[in-house]
Protein backbone atom coordinates (compact mmCIF):
# COMPACT_ATOMS: atom_id res chain seq x y z
CA UNK A 1 0.00 0.00 0.00
CA UNK A 2 1.32 3.43 -0.58
CA UNK A 3 2.23 6.37 1.80
CA UNK A 4 -0.95 8.07 3.70
CA UNK A 5 -1.59 11.12 5.06
CA UNK A 6 -4.29 10.55 8.20
CA UNK A 7 -5.49 13.58 8.33
CA UNK A 8 -7.42 13.99 11.55
CA UNK A 9 -9.18 17.40 13.80
CA UNK A 10 -10.07 18.46 16.77
CA UNK A 11 -13.30 18.43 18.85
CA UNK A 12 -13.14 20.92 22.04
CA UNK A 13 -9.24 20.19 22.03
CA UNK A 14 -9.29 16.53 21.81
CA UNK A 15 -9.55 13.99 19.16
CA UNK A 16 -13.04 12.25 18.59
CA UNK A 17 -13.15 8.54 18.64
CA UNK A 18 -13.56 8.64 14.52
CA UNK A 19 -9.81 10.36 14.65
CA UNK A 20 -9.08 6.79 16.30
CA UNK A 21 -10.31 4.95 13.93
CA UNK A 22 -8.99 6.17 11.05
CA UNK A 23 -5.58 6.31 12.38
CA UNK A 24 -6.22 2.61 13.35
CA UNK A 25 -7.08 1.73 9.49
CA UNK A 26 -3.82 3.55 8.74
CA UNK A 27 -1.58 1.10 10.98
CA UNK A 28 -3.08 -1.89 9.47
CA UNK A 29 -2.72 -0.89 5.90
CA UNK A 30 1.05 -0.86 6.36
CA UNK A 31 2.12 1.54 3.70
CA UNK A 32 3.38 3.74 6.53
CA UNK A 33 1.59 7.66 6.87
CA UNK A 34 2.21 11.11 7.88
CA UNK A 35 -0.13 13.07 10.32
CA UNK A 36 -1.98 16.23 10.52
CA UNK A 37 -4.05 17.57 12.83
CA UNK A 38 -6.42 20.88 12.23
CA UNK A 39 -8.10 22.91 15.05
CA UNK A 40 -8.68 24.30 18.59
CA UNK A 41 -5.11 22.30 20.53
CA UNK A 42 -4.07 20.42 17.07
CA UNK A 43 -0.73 20.50 18.11
CA UNK A 44 -0.80 18.74 21.42
CA UNK A 45 -3.29 16.54 20.25
CA UNK A 46 -1.44 15.41 17.35
CA UNK A 47 1.81 14.97 19.87
CA UNK A 48 -0.54 12.43 21.96
CA UNK A 49 -1.28 10.04 18.50
CA UNK A 50 1.82 10.72 16.31
CA UNK A 51 4.01 7.43 17.29
CA UNK A 52 4.48 5.51 14.34
CA UNK A 53 4.03 8.44 11.84
CA UNK A 54 7.19 9.57 9.13
CA UNK A 55 6.04 13.59 9.11
CA UNK A 56 3.41 14.92 11.81
CA UNK A 57 1.70 18.14 10.87
CA UNK A 58 -0.59 20.80 13.18
CA UNK A 59 -2.58 23.71 12.11
CA UNK A 60 -4.16 25.71 15.03
CA UNK A 61 -5.19 29.31 16.30
CA UNK A 62 -8.17 30.88 16.67
CA UNK A 63 -9.15 31.18 13.08
CA UNK A 64 -9.09 27.20 12.75
CA UNK A 65 -10.67 26.58 16.42
CA UNK A 66 -13.88 26.39 14.51
CA UNK A 67 -15.81 24.26 12.23
CA UNK A 68 -15.72 26.38 8.88
CA UNK A 69 -15.31 25.40 5.27
CA UNK A 70 -13.26 28.27 4.48
CA UNK A 71 -10.71 28.34 7.52
CA UNK A 72 -11.04 23.86 7.21
CA UNK A 73 -10.07 24.10 3.48
CA UNK A 74 -6.85 26.66 4.03
CA UNK A 75 -5.78 24.49 6.63
CA UNK A 76 -6.59 21.04 5.12
CA UNK A 77 -4.91 22.34 1.74
CA UNK A 78 -1.42 23.54 3.50
CA UNK A 79 -1.31 19.58 5.49
CA UNK A 80 -2.07 17.31 2.23
CA UNK A 81 0.50 19.98 0.22
CA UNK A 82 3.19 19.61 3.45
CA UNK A 83 2.53 15.92 3.20
CA UNK A 84 2.40 15.19 -0.38
CA UNK A 85 1.04 11.70 0.45
CA UNK A 86 -0.82 10.39 -2.50
CA UNK A 87 -3.25 8.78 -0.88
CA UNK A 88 -5.44 10.53 2.39
CA UNK A 89 -7.54 9.28 5.20
CA UNK A 90 -9.76 11.18 7.21
CA UNK A 91 -12.98 10.44 8.93
CA UNK A 92 -16.21 11.05 8.13
CA UNK A 93 -17.17 14.01 10.16
CA UNK A 94 -19.41 16.76 9.41
CA UNK A 95 -16.50 19.27 9.63
CA UNK A 96 -14.38 17.39 6.72
CA UNK A 97 -17.22 16.28 4.76
CA UNK A 98 -17.94 20.14 4.34
CA UNK A 99 -14.69 20.82 3.35
CA UNK A 100 -12.50 18.25 1.92
CA UNK A 101 -14.44 17.93 -1.59
CA UNK A 102 -13.60 21.87 -2.13
CA UNK A 103 -9.95 20.64 -1.55
CA UNK A 104 -9.64 17.53 -3.29
CA UNK A 105 -11.37 20.39 -6.25
CA UNK A 106 -8.78 22.54 -5.70
CA UNK A 107 -5.91 19.80 -5.71
CA UNK A 108 -6.86 17.88 -8.67
CA UNK A 109 -7.75 14.88 -6.29
CA UNK A 110 -10.18 12.56 -6.38
CA UNK A 111 -12.38 12.11 -3.05
CA UNK A 112 -14.50 8.95 -2.13
CA UNK A 113 -17.26 9.24 0.83
CA UNK A 114 -18.74 7.07 3.62
CA UNK A 115 -15.84 4.40 2.93
CA UNK A 116 -16.30 1.43 5.80
CA UNK A 117 -13.50 -0.58 4.26
CA UNK A 118 -9.85 -0.02 2.62
CA UNK A 119 -8.13 -3.12 1.38
CA UNK A 120 -4.25 -3.15 1.22
CA UNK A 121 -4.63 -3.13 -3.06
CA UNK A 122 -6.41 0.13 -2.82
CA UNK A 123 -9.97 -1.23 -3.16
CA UNK A 124 -12.52 0.76 -1.06
CA UNK A 125 -15.94 -0.44 -0.29
CA UNK A 126 -18.95 2.14 0.02
CA UNK A 127 -22.39 2.01 -0.74
CA UNK A 128 -24.76 3.50 -3.48
CA UNK A 129 -28.56 4.10 -3.47
CA UNK A 130 -28.65 5.20 0.28
CA UNK A 131 -27.14 1.93 1.35
CA UNK A 132 -28.81 -0.49 -1.05
CA UNK A 133 -26.40 -1.35 -3.57
CA UNK A 134 -22.91 -1.94 -1.79
CA UNK A 135 -19.84 -1.59 -4.33
CA UNK A 136 -16.32 -2.19 -4.07
CA UNK A 137 -14.20 0.73 -6.32
CA UNK A 138 -10.76 1.48 -6.95
CA UNK A 139 -9.15 4.55 -8.52
CA UNK A 140 -5.53 5.13 -10.38
CA UNK A 141 -5.99 8.95 -9.82
CA UNK A 142 -3.64 10.76 -7.13
CA UNK A 143 -3.79 12.30 -4.78
CA UNK A 144 -6.93 10.26 -3.46
CA UNK A 145 -9.58 11.70 -0.40
CA UNK A 146 -10.75 8.62 1.43
CA UNK A 147 -13.49 9.31 4.35
CA UNK A 148 -14.35 6.77 7.09
CA UNK A 149 -17.46 6.09 7.96
CA UNK A 150 -17.06 6.50 11.83
CA UNK A 151 -17.95 3.49 13.42
CA UNK A 152 -16.75 1.15 10.49
CA UNK A 153 -13.27 0.49 11.96
CA UNK A 154 -11.63 -0.24 14.96
CA UNK A 155 -10.12 2.53 17.18
CA UNK A 156 -6.15 2.55 17.42
CA UNK A 157 -4.48 3.03 20.53
CA UNK A 158 -2.87 6.34 21.08
CA UNK A 159 0.58 6.00 20.79
CA UNK A 160 2.56 9.49 21.50
CA UNK A 161 5.33 10.37 18.94
CA UNK A 162 7.21 13.74 17.75
CA UNK A 163 5.90 17.17 18.06
CA UNK A 164 4.17 18.59 14.68
CA UNK A 165 5.75 21.09 12.65
CA UNK A 166 3.33 23.79 12.97
CA UNK A 167 1.75 24.86 9.72
CA UNK A 168 1.22 29.15 9.53
CA UNK A 169 -1.98 29.20 6.81
CA UNK A 170 -3.67 32.67 5.96
CA UNK A 171 -7.10 32.25 5.20
CA UNK A 172 -10.25 34.75 4.94
CA UNK A 173 -13.35 34.29 5.51
CA UNK A 174 -16.82 35.95 5.78
CA UNK A 175 -18.66 33.68 8.30
CA UNK A 176 -19.04 33.68 11.78
CA UNK A 177 -19.99 30.61 13.91
CA UNK A 178 -22.34 32.23 16.14
CA UNK A 179 -22.87 29.12 18.66
CA UNK A 180 -24.74 25.65 18.26
CA UNK A 181 -28.11 24.46 18.97
CA UNK A 182 -29.12 21.18 21.04
CA UNK A 183 -32.49 19.46 21.56
CA UNK A 184 -33.55 19.56 24.74
CA UNK A 185 -32.44 16.68 26.93
CA UNK A 186 -35.11 13.77 26.59
CA UNK A 187 -36.00 14.81 23.23
CA UNK A 188 -32.54 13.95 21.44
CA UNK A 189 -32.61 12.38 18.32
CA UNK A 190 -29.85 10.17 16.47
CA UNK A 191 -26.99 9.78 20.12
CA UNK A 192 -24.03 7.97 18.20
CA UNK A 193 -22.93 6.30 21.32
CA UNK A 194 -26.64 4.85 22.35
CA UNK A 195 -26.66 0.75 22.29
CA UNK A 196 -30.42 1.28 20.92
CA UNK A 197 -32.59 2.99 18.26
CA UNK A 198 -36.24 4.04 19.11
CA UNK A 199 -38.29 4.46 16.11
CA UNK A 200 -41.77 5.60 16.48
CA UNK A 201 -44.20 5.32 13.33
CA UNK A 202 -46.61 7.55 12.05
CA UNK A 203 -49.05 4.58 13.78
CA UNK A 204 -48.96 6.46 17.25
CA UNK A 205 -50.83 9.46 15.80
CA UNK A 206 -53.93 7.54 14.11
CA UNK A 207 -57.35 5.95 15.95
CA UNK A 208 -57.28 3.42 18.45
CA UNK A 209 -59.52 0.93 19.03
CA UNK A 210 -61.47 3.13 20.51
CA UNK A 211 -61.93 5.41 17.60
CA UNK A 212 -59.97 8.06 18.79
CA UNK A 213 -56.35 8.96 18.43
CA UNK A 214 -54.36 9.47 21.66
CA UNK A 215 -51.26 11.53 20.70
CA UNK A 216 -50.76 13.29 24.22
CA UNK A 217 -50.47 9.61 25.77
CA UNK A 218 -48.30 8.74 22.79
CA UNK A 219 -46.01 11.29 23.10
CA UNK A 220 -45.85 10.57 26.58
CA UNK A 221 -45.34 6.74 26.23
CA UNK A 222 -42.62 7.84 23.84
CA UNK A 223 -40.30 10.21 25.92
CA UNK A 224 -41.04 8.25 28.83
CA UNK A 225 -39.03 5.33 27.31
CA UNK A 226 -36.75 7.31 25.56
CA UNK A 227 -35.69 8.91 29.26
CA UNK A 228 -35.65 5.92 30.69
CA UNK A 229 -33.64 3.88 28.46
CA UNK A 230 -31.46 6.98 26.89
CA UNK A 231 -31.98 5.27 23.78
CA UNK A 232 -31.65 6.95 20.13
CA UNK A 233 -35.15 8.49 18.88
CA UNK A 234 -35.55 7.79 15.25
CA UNK A 235 -39.27 8.33 13.12
CA UNK A 236 -40.47 7.51 9.52
CA UNK A 237 -40.43 10.40 7.11
CA UNK A 238 -44.60 9.97 7.17
CA UNK A 239 -44.92 11.16 10.52
CA UNK A 240 -42.58 14.05 10.80
CA UNK A 241 -44.34 14.99 6.96
CA UNK A 242 -47.60 15.28 8.89
CA UNK A 243 -45.78 17.61 11.16
CA UNK A 244 -44.56 19.84 8.27
CA UNK A 245 -47.89 19.89 7.21
CA UNK A 246 -49.71 21.22 10.29
CA UNK A 247 -50.98 18.11 11.62
CA UNK A 248 -51.76 17.45 15.44
CA UNK A 249 -48.49 15.15 15.46
CA UNK A 250 -45.87 14.26 18.27
CA UNK A 251 -44.81 18.15 18.84
CA UNK A 252 -40.66 16.71 19.36
CA UNK A 253 -40.29 14.91 16.31
CA UNK A 254 -38.57 16.69 13.36
CA UNK A 255 -36.36 16.28 10.45
CA UNK A 256 -33.59 15.70 12.62
CA UNK A 257 -35.25 12.41 13.64
CA UNK A 258 -36.18 11.26 10.58
CA UNK A 259 -34.33 7.53 10.14
CA UNK A 260 -34.07 6.40 6.21
CA UNK A 261 -34.01 7.12 2.53
CA UNK A 262 -33.94 11.23 3.41
CA UNK A 263 -33.01 10.61 6.97
CA UNK A 264 -29.95 9.33 8.62
CA UNK A 265 -28.70 5.93 8.87
CA UNK A 266 -27.30 5.52 12.78
CA UNK A 267 -25.20 2.64 13.76
CA UNK A 268 -26.36 1.10 16.93
CA UNK A 269 -26.59 -2.26 18.14
CA UNK A 270 -30.09 -2.73 18.64
CA UNK A 271 -33.13 -1.19 16.97
CA UNK A 272 -36.78 -1.50 17.96
CA UNK A 273 -39.39 0.14 15.55
CA UNK A 274 -43.26 1.00 16.90
CA UNK A 275 -46.00 1.43 14.88
CA UNK A 276 -44.01 1.59 11.64
CA UNK A 277 -44.98 0.03 8.60
CA UNK A 278 -41.17 -0.88 7.63
CA UNK A 279 -41.24 0.59 4.61
CA UNK A 280 -37.84 0.03 2.37
CA UNK A 281 -37.39 3.69 2.34
CA UNK A 282 -37.70 3.71 5.46
CA UNK A 283 -35.37 -0.10 6.58
CA UNK A 284 -32.96 1.73 4.12
CA UNK A 285 -31.73 3.98 7.24
CA UNK A 286 -31.58 0.21 9.53
CA UNK A 287 -28.79 -1.00 7.47
CA UNK A 288 -26.62 -0.85 9.88
CA UNK A 289 -28.66 -1.64 13.16
CA UNK A 290 -27.61 -5.06 13.54
CA UNK A 291 -30.23 -6.84 15.85
CA UNK A 292 -33.78 -5.32 15.02
CA UNK A 293 -37.36 -5.96 16.64
CA UNK A 294 -40.85 -4.17 15.57
CA UNK A 295 -44.40 -4.02 17.37
CA UNK A 296 -46.99 -3.38 14.67
CA UNK A 297 -50.66 -4.23 14.50
CA UNK A 298 -50.24 -5.50 11.11
CA UNK A 299 -48.82 -8.98 10.33
CA UNK A 300 -48.12 -8.31 6.66
CA UNK A 301 -45.94 -5.37 7.64
CA UNK A 302 -42.41 -4.76 5.65
CA UNK A 303 -40.92 -5.48 9.08
CA UNK A 304 -42.01 -9.50 8.45
CA UNK A 305 -40.67 -9.76 4.67
CA UNK A 306 -37.12 -10.21 6.54
CA UNK A 307 -36.18 -7.10 7.58
CA UNK A 308 -36.39 -7.57 11.19
CA UNK A 309 -35.74 -10.35 13.90
CA UNK A 310 -38.61 -10.14 15.57
CA UNK A 311 -42.13 -8.72 14.78
CA UNK A 312 -44.27 -8.50 17.46
CA UNK A 313 -48.05 -8.26 16.30
CA UNK A 314 -49.46 -6.39 19.13
CA UNK A 315 -50.69 -2.72 20.07
CA UNK A 316 -48.01 -0.32 21.04
CA UNK A 317 -49.93 1.70 22.92
CA UNK A 318 -50.60 -1.91 25.42
CA UNK A 319 -46.60 -3.10 24.88
CA UNK A 320 -45.35 0.11 25.82
CA UNK A 321 -47.43 0.71 29.20
CA UNK A 322 -46.65 -2.60 30.26
CA UNK A 323 -42.46 -1.96 28.88
CA UNK A 324 -42.15 1.02 31.57
CA UNK A 325 -43.56 -0.66 34.28
CA UNK A 326 -40.33 -2.76 33.67
CA UNK A 327 -37.61 -0.57 33.17
CA UNK B 1 -32.06 42.09 -1.96
CA UNK B 2 -33.13 39.98 -4.99
CA UNK B 3 -31.01 36.76 -5.15
CA UNK B 4 -30.13 35.02 -8.49
CA UNK B 5 -30.12 31.06 -6.66
CA UNK B 6 -29.16 28.15 -9.08
CA UNK B 7 -30.21 25.00 -7.44
CA UNK B 8 -28.47 21.97 -8.59
CA UNK B 9 -30.33 18.85 -8.46
CA UNK B 10 -30.53 15.47 -10.79
CA UNK B 11 -32.80 12.46 -10.49
CA UNK B 12 -33.24 9.36 -8.54
CA UNK B 13 -35.79 6.45 -8.68
CA UNK B 14 -38.11 6.32 -7.08
CA UNK B 15 -37.69 5.09 -3.73
CA UNK B 16 -39.99 2.55 -3.76
CA UNK B 17 -38.61 1.02 -6.64
CA UNK B 18 -36.59 -2.20 -5.83
CA UNK B 19 -32.94 -2.00 -7.24
CA UNK B 20 -30.88 -4.55 -8.45
CA UNK B 21 -27.49 -3.57 -9.60
CA UNK B 22 -26.03 -5.10 -13.28
CA UNK B 23 -22.20 -5.10 -13.18
CA UNK B 24 -19.82 -4.24 -15.56
CA UNK B 25 -16.39 -2.85 -14.72
CA UNK B 26 -16.47 0.17 -16.60
CA UNK B 27 -20.15 1.32 -16.38
CA UNK B 28 -22.55 -0.61 -13.62
CA UNK B 29 -25.93 0.40 -14.06
CA UNK B 30 -29.13 -0.59 -12.20
CA UNK B 31 -31.50 -3.62 -14.33
CA UNK B 32 -33.89 -1.60 -16.46
CA UNK B 33 -32.76 1.21 -15.16
CA UNK B 34 -34.11 3.40 -17.51
CA UNK B 35 -37.74 1.75 -17.30
CA UNK B 36 -37.81 3.17 -13.80
CA UNK B 37 -39.67 5.80 -12.56
CA UNK B 38 -37.72 8.69 -11.20
CA UNK B 39 -38.39 11.42 -8.84
CA UNK B 40 -36.59 14.73 -8.50
CA UNK B 41 -34.01 14.08 -6.08
CA UNK B 42 -35.51 14.48 -2.61
CA UNK B 43 -32.37 16.64 -1.41
CA UNK B 44 -32.41 18.93 -3.85
CA UNK B 45 -36.01 18.72 -3.78
CA UNK B 46 -35.83 20.49 -0.29
CA UNK B 47 -33.18 22.78 -1.89
CA UNK B 48 -35.49 23.97 -4.78
CA UNK B 49 -38.72 24.06 -1.52
CA UNK B 50 -36.54 26.67 -0.11
CA UNK B 51 -35.16 28.15 -2.82
CA UNK B 52 -38.80 29.14 -3.64
CA UNK B 53 -39.45 29.79 0.18
CA UNK B 54 -36.77 32.56 -0.43
CA UNK B 55 -37.70 34.01 -3.64
CA UNK B 56 -41.45 34.94 -1.97
CA UNK B 57 -39.48 36.69 0.59
CA UNK B 58 -37.46 38.71 -1.45
CA UNK B 59 -38.91 40.17 -4.48
CA UNK B 60 -37.04 40.19 -7.92
CA UNK B 61 -34.95 37.10 -7.31
CA UNK B 62 -34.53 34.63 -9.68
CA UNK B 63 -34.57 30.54 -9.47
CA UNK B 64 -33.03 28.62 -11.71
CA UNK B 65 -32.52 24.90 -11.38
CA UNK B 66 -29.32 23.49 -13.23
CA UNK B 67 -30.23 19.55 -14.13
CA UNK B 68 -28.08 16.88 -15.62
CA UNK B 69 -29.69 13.97 -16.32
CA UNK B 70 -30.92 12.00 -19.32
CA UNK B 71 -33.27 14.52 -21.60
CA UNK B 72 -37.05 12.20 -21.53
CA UNK B 73 -36.56 11.09 -17.84
CA UNK B 74 -36.13 14.94 -16.72
CA UNK B 75 -38.84 16.30 -19.25
CA UNK B 76 -41.45 13.52 -17.27
CA UNK B 77 -40.07 14.15 -13.72
CA UNK B 78 -40.27 18.13 -14.46
CA UNK B 79 -44.41 17.85 -15.46
CA UNK B 80 -44.31 17.18 -11.49
CA UNK B 81 -41.74 19.70 -10.17
CA UNK B 82 -42.71 22.85 -12.51
CA UNK B 83 -46.25 22.21 -10.32
CA UNK B 84 -44.97 23.32 -7.20
CA UNK B 85 -43.51 26.79 -7.54
CA UNK B 86 -42.00 29.07 -10.64
CA UNK B 87 -38.40 27.94 -11.66
CA UNK B 88 -36.19 28.47 -14.98
CA UNK B 89 -34.89 25.54 -15.98
CA UNK B 90 -30.96 25.02 -17.02
CA UNK B 91 -31.23 20.94 -18.90
CA UNK B 92 -27.59 19.28 -19.28
CA UNK B 93 -28.40 16.25 -21.50
CA UNK B 94 -26.43 13.08 -19.83
CA UNK B 95 -26.09 10.19 -18.18
CA UNK B 96 -27.64 10.24 -14.82
CA UNK B 97 -28.04 7.27 -11.94
CA UNK B 98 -25.35 6.93 -8.84
CA UNK B 99 -22.27 5.41 -10.87
CA UNK B 100 -21.20 8.30 -12.77
CA UNK B 101 -18.06 10.14 -11.02
CA UNK B 102 -18.84 13.01 -9.28
CA UNK B 103 -16.21 15.43 -11.07
CA UNK B 104 -17.30 14.85 -13.68
CA UNK B 105 -20.67 16.09 -13.11
CA UNK B 106 -19.38 19.02 -11.20
CA UNK B 107 -17.68 20.47 -14.07
CA UNK B 108 -20.37 19.75 -16.28
CA UNK B 109 -22.73 21.67 -13.52
CA UNK B 110 -20.16 24.44 -13.20
CA UNK B 111 -19.53 25.11 -16.86
CA UNK B 112 -23.46 25.55 -17.20
CA UNK B 113 -23.69 27.58 -14.36
CA UNK B 114 -20.46 29.66 -15.49
CA UNK B 115 -21.86 29.88 -19.24
CA UNK B 116 -25.08 32.23 -17.76
CA UNK B 117 -25.18 35.58 -19.41
CA UNK B 118 -26.63 37.27 -16.47
CA UNK B 119 -24.99 35.45 -13.93
CA UNK B 120 -23.75 38.21 -10.79
CA UNK B 121 -21.97 36.50 -8.50
CA UNK B 122 -22.20 39.60 -5.60
CA UNK B 123 -26.11 38.03 -5.09
CA UNK B 124 -25.80 33.94 -6.22
CA UNK B 125 -26.88 31.75 -3.85
CA UNK B 126 -26.41 28.11 -5.13
CA UNK B 127 -28.30 25.79 -3.51
CA UNK B 128 -28.70 21.56 -3.81
CA UNK B 129 -29.10 18.63 -1.59
CA UNK B 130 -26.10 17.59 0.94
CA UNK B 131 -26.23 14.33 -0.93
CA UNK B 132 -27.90 12.60 -3.82
CA UNK B 133 -29.92 9.65 -3.64
CA UNK B 134 -28.35 8.13 -6.07
CA UNK B 135 -24.29 8.00 -5.75
CA UNK B 136 -24.63 9.93 -1.73
CA UNK B 137 -21.23 11.00 -1.98
CA UNK B 138 -22.18 14.51 -1.00
CA UNK B 139 -19.36 16.22 -2.85
CA UNK B 140 -20.78 17.72 -5.88
CA UNK B 141 -22.15 20.84 -4.55
CA UNK B 142 -18.43 21.76 -2.74
CA UNK B 143 -16.90 21.15 -6.09
CA UNK B 144 -19.31 23.12 -7.48
CA UNK B 145 -18.67 26.05 -5.87
CA UNK B 146 -14.74 25.71 -5.88
CA UNK B 147 -14.99 25.80 -8.98
CA UNK B 148 -17.39 29.02 -9.53
CA UNK B 149 -14.72 30.49 -6.36
CA UNK B 150 -17.40 30.75 -3.66
CA UNK B 151 -15.37 29.84 -0.64
CA UNK B 152 -18.60 30.60 2.11
CA UNK B 153 -19.70 26.86 2.21
CA UNK B 154 -22.85 25.14 4.16
CA UNK B 155 -23.54 21.77 4.54
CA UNK B 156 -26.56 19.92 5.71
CA UNK B 157 -28.46 23.15 5.80
CA UNK B 158 -31.82 22.79 7.88
CA UNK B 159 -32.79 26.47 7.95
CA UNK B 160 -31.50 30.25 6.75
CA UNK B 161 -32.57 33.50 7.29
CA UNK B 162 -31.58 36.84 6.32
CA UNK B 163 -31.19 39.35 8.30
CA UNK B 164 -32.09 43.04 8.27
CA UNK B 165 -28.41 43.77 7.22
CA UNK B 166 -28.46 41.60 4.62
CA UNK B 167 -26.44 38.73 6.71
CA UNK B 168 -27.43 35.09 6.24
CA UNK B 169 -27.99 33.35 9.02
CA UNK B 170 -27.58 29.17 8.72
CA UNK B 171 -28.06 26.48 10.60
CA UNK B 172 -26.73 23.30 9.37
CA UNK B 173 -27.03 19.68 10.99
CA UNK B 174 -23.37 18.59 12.84
CA UNK B 175 -22.49 15.48 14.89
CA UNK B 176 -24.85 14.14 18.22
CA UNK B 177 -28.51 15.91 16.26
CA UNK B 178 -27.65 19.25 17.34
CA UNK B 179 -27.08 22.60 14.88
CA UNK B 180 -24.00 24.79 14.03
CA UNK B 181 -25.50 28.33 13.73
CA UNK B 182 -22.99 30.77 11.55
CA UNK B 183 -23.79 34.35 9.95
CA UNK B 184 -22.36 34.66 6.34
CA UNK B 185 -21.81 38.19 5.69
CA UNK B 186 -23.07 38.28 2.03
CA UNK B 187 -23.37 36.29 -0.78
CA UNK B 188 -22.41 34.40 -2.99
CA UNK B 189 -22.54 31.32 -0.63
CA UNK B 190 -23.24 27.72 -1.17
CA UNK B 191 -25.77 26.00 1.09
CA UNK B 192 -26.35 22.05 0.46
CA UNK B 193 -29.79 21.78 2.22
CA UNK B 194 -30.70 18.62 4.44
CA UNK B 195 -34.15 18.35 4.89
CA UNK B 196 -35.00 21.96 6.11
CA UNK B 197 -38.13 22.38 7.64
CA UNK B 198 -40.75 22.96 5.05
CA UNK B 199 -43.20 20.74 3.41
CA UNK B 200 -43.56 19.79 -0.07
CA UNK B 201 -45.62 22.47 -1.30
CA UNK B 202 -48.90 21.40 -3.21
CA UNK B 203 -49.39 21.46 -6.83
CA UNK B 204 -50.50 23.88 -8.96
CA UNK B 205 -51.37 23.21 -12.48
CA UNK B 206 -51.41 26.70 -13.39
CA UNK B 207 -47.74 26.88 -11.86
CA UNK B 208 -47.06 24.09 -14.03
CA UNK B 209 -48.14 25.02 -17.57
CA UNK B 210 -46.58 28.74 -17.04
CA UNK B 211 -43.19 26.75 -16.14
CA UNK B 212 -43.36 24.63 -18.89
CA UNK B 213 -44.13 27.04 -21.27
CA UNK B 214 -40.10 27.89 -20.74
CA UNK B 215 -38.90 24.42 -19.33
CA UNK B 216 -39.94 22.40 -23.03
CA UNK B 217 -37.53 25.07 -24.57
CA UNK B 218 -34.91 24.55 -22.25
CA UNK B 219 -35.20 20.75 -22.72
CA UNK B 220 -34.87 21.01 -26.62
CA UNK B 221 -31.75 23.12 -26.00
CA UNK B 222 -30.33 20.51 -23.88
CA UNK B 223 -26.84 21.12 -24.19
CA UNK B 224 -25.44 17.04 -24.58
CA UNK B 225 -22.44 15.80 -21.47
CA UNK B 226 -20.49 12.87 -21.73
CA UNK B 227 -18.70 11.76 -18.97
CA UNK B 228 -15.65 10.21 -18.63
CA UNK B 229 -15.70 6.88 -16.55
CA UNK B 230 -12.99 7.87 -13.53
CA UNK B 231 -13.81 4.67 -11.55
CA UNK B 232 -12.93 1.24 -11.41
CA UNK B 233 -15.55 -0.84 -10.36
CA UNK B 234 -14.58 -4.54 -8.87
CA UNK B 235 -18.12 -5.34 -7.76
CA UNK B 236 -22.21 -3.97 -7.06
CA UNK B 237 -24.30 -5.98 -5.49
CA UNK B 238 -26.90 -6.26 -3.01
CA UNK B 239 -26.36 -6.77 0.61
CA UNK B 240 -26.68 -10.30 1.61
CA UNK B 241 -28.30 -9.58 4.59
CA UNK B 242 -31.67 -11.43 4.94
CA UNK B 243 -33.45 -12.02 8.29
CA UNK B 244 -35.38 -14.72 9.32
CA UNK B 245 -38.46 -12.80 11.18
CA UNK B 246 -39.74 -14.57 14.01
CA UNK B 247 -43.30 -13.26 14.20
CA UNK B 248 -44.90 -13.03 17.49
CA UNK B 249 -48.72 -12.97 17.08
CA UNK B 250 -51.78 -13.75 20.02
CA UNK B 251 -49.26 -12.79 23.04
CA UNK B 252 -50.34 -11.04 25.66
CA UNK B 253 -48.94 -7.63 26.17
CA UNK B 254 -47.34 -7.78 29.26
CA UNK B 255 -45.29 -11.09 28.06
CA UNK B 256 -43.98 -8.94 24.81
CA UNK B 257 -42.94 -6.21 26.90
CA UNK B 258 -41.16 -8.64 29.26
CA UNK B 259 -39.14 -10.01 26.38
CA UNK B 260 -38.40 -6.37 24.65
CA UNK B 261 -37.13 -5.52 28.17
CA UNK B 262 -34.67 -8.81 28.77
CA UNK B 263 -33.36 -8.24 25.03
CA UNK B 264 -32.93 -4.36 25.64
CA UNK B 265 -31.23 -5.05 29.11
CA UNK B 266 -28.92 -7.59 27.72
Amino acid sequence: MEKALVLLHTVNGQLPPAALETLGLAHTLGGGFDLGVIGAGAAAAAQQVSGGAAKCFAVEGEAFAVSRYSTDAAACEAVIRASGAPLILAPDSMRFHRALPGVAERLGAAIDTHVVSVAADGAVERWYYRQRVETTLRRGQRPWILLIEPGSQPAAQPQAGAAPELLDVACETRTNVEGFSTPLAGEQTIRPDAALLFVAGAGWTKKQKDGAAHVDEAAELILDFVRRTQCSLGSSKSLVDLSGEGEAVLPFLTHLHQVGQTGSSPRHKKGLATCCHGEEPHVVGWRFIQERRAVNLDPNCGWVRGKADVVYVADAFEVMRELLKLL
Amino acid sequence: MPYQIIVCGGLAPDPLQTLEPVFDPAKPSLKNELMLPAVFDPWAAHALYEAGHLAKQHPGTVVRVVSLAPKAKLQQVMMTVAQKMPFELVALDGPGGGFTDAAAVSAALAEAISAMADLDRSRLLLFGGWESATRGAGVVMQRVAERLGITEQFLAVDELSVDADGSLVIKERIEGGRHQISRCAAPPAMLAWATGNLPEPPNHPQTGMANMRVIMPALQKAKPVALEPAIEYLRTALPAAVRQTRVVKDVPAADIAREIAEWIRQ
